[in-house]
């Protein structure tokens, strides 16, 4: 399967970014090709257009006068993507969006049920790709940063741990909690459907 | 069962992410195990939906055009920019010419390590302060500025409580003294600007071997009142143009905190 091959593609990421011997000028070579990925990132967190707007404009002035604090050798893409969530968890929104949530069981390993026949199996092959937006967007922000990072930007675990500043246990065991989550909300919206 | 301890390393699996030898053993379960190849299918699926949904947002070219402006490099320094190098330029002058007086007075290499870390502290003060973007957490909350500074410097240390202080609390950011990384807090008194910086002892006394106390500073070497002490590990400068009691005063409470 062509999920195995995901770690050697990082390190090839890792090898190839010219990090090395930084000139100021190459911030916006390093910088730009993540704009895309960077302002969809942020329209999930922020779920408002101007705010993500606001958000990447902000993180994009951060990591450029703190550029010449970025480590070469690291990787660039946790590092901006980092600062992007330190940004929006200090604003107004994510302050509010971290709050109402608690992950109080973070951190123990969950054993995910051994089920056959799922619902979401079936709701999958319909390819209904609106239900699946619906059930992202009622994850907590953590699930669903997370989840993202994972599957949309496809980010190792040592990727997301450094951009989300956690251990490699709580990306697993937050990852798994995610993805227990987003079944149990697509359950309901198939039975609806 | 066997097959239950696989699903519970299914997604780490898929996510590419065990070890190489288990990776080639579950493969070789996955395609002789209808259950787990069913399961799989379905996790896949599921990956991939989320790839798809999770892909939804564009930015317009506008956008783009602004982010590419405002990080492309200048050819010619702003005004704005312009007045804090010049200002910058002018307190290390100061500086520079107060302490090499000072200097020629107390000529040897302890007092020069000295000077040189005074003067850098005096510099990050004046030129954050230039900044159109002092702080890069904006809180007057102690409780959100601490965890800012979580996992971004190597050090843990307490914010005084201000309740009738006088003192108010702008923010933070971090910082670099040679190098090594400290925390900047911002506080405000009676519209004057105190700069209070915390580095690690034992980084900056391997750099410094010279004492760095505070008997060792003539304030008159210096444009601005300063205090600065070591407590549990860690290296305190409290910096301003604010009257040296009220320096003092922001000293005793970090003091009375740590």
């Amino acid at each position: 399967m062509s999920y195995g091959n995901k770690t050697t593609v990082y390190w090839f990421t890792l090898v190839c970014v010219p990090e090395e011997s930084l000139p100021s000028e190459s911030f916006e070579q390093l910088a730009m090709p993540h704009f895309e990925r960077l302002y969809n990132f942020a329209c999930w967190l922020t779920e408002n257009r101007q705010e993500a707007e606001d958000l990447v404009q902000e993180t994009y002035a951060k990591a450029l006068k703190g550029f010449s604090s970025f480590q070469p050798g690291t990787n660039f893409r946790a590092w901006i993507y980092k600062i992007l969530r330190n940004t929006f968890l200090t604003s107004r929104t994510g302050l509010k969006a971290t709050s109402i949530v608690q992950l109080d069981l973070e951190g123990e390993e969950e054993t995910l049920p051994a089920v056959k026949e799922t619902p979401e199996s079936i709701l999958l092959q319909r390819s209904d790709g609106q239900l699946v937006q619906q059930a992202l967007e009622q994850l907590p922000v953590a699930y669903r940063e997370i989840l993202l990072l994972c599957e949309v930007e496809e980010m190792s675990y040592q990727e997301i741990s450094a951009a989300l500043a956690i251990p490699m246990g709580t990306v697993m065991s937050r990852l798994s909690r995610a993805r227990k989550t987003l079944r149990d909300g697509l359950r309901p919206r198939f039975q609806k459907g | 069962m066997v097959c239950e301890s696989w699903k519970a390393k299914l997604d780490t699996y898929l996510d590419g992410e065990l070890p190489e030898q288990e990776m080639r053993t579950f493969d070789a379960h996955v395609r002789s195990c209808p259950s787990c190849s069913a399961d799989a299918l379905t996790h896949v699926q599921m990956k991939r939906a989320i790839q798809v949904a999770g892909k939804r947002f564009t930015p317009s070219t506008d956008f783009r055009r602004r982010i590419e402006r405002s990080i492309a490099p200048r050819p010619q320094r702003s005004f704005r920019l312009g007045w804090m190098v010049a200002a910058a330029a002018a307190v290390i002058l100061v500086v520079g010419a107060t302490t090499s007086t000072y200097m020629g007075t107390r000529s040897g290499r302890d007092q020069a390590l000295r000077d040189h870390v005074y003067s850098e502290i005096a510099d990050l003060h004046v030129a954050t302060l230039a900044s159109s973007s002092p702080v890069d957490v904006i809180s007057t909350d102690r409780h959100t500025v601490k965890p800012w500074f979580q996992g971004k410097i190597p050090f843990a240390f307490n914010l005084p409580e201000l309740q009738n202080s006088g003192f108010s609390l702008l923010g933070g950011r971090m910082t670099y003294l040679d190098q090594m990384p400290g925390a900047h807090l911002i506080y405000d008194v009676r519209k004057h600007h105190i700069s209070v910086f915390v580095f690690q002892e034992r980084s900056l006394s391997s750099k410094f071997p010279a004492s760095l106390d505070e008997n060792s500073l003539s304030p008159k070497q210096l444009p601005f009142n300063m205090e600065t002490w070591t407590q549990g590990g860690l290296r305190y400068f409290v910096i301003g143009d604010a009257s040296a009691a009220d320096i003092d005063s922001l000293a005793k409470l970090f003091k009375a905190a740590s």
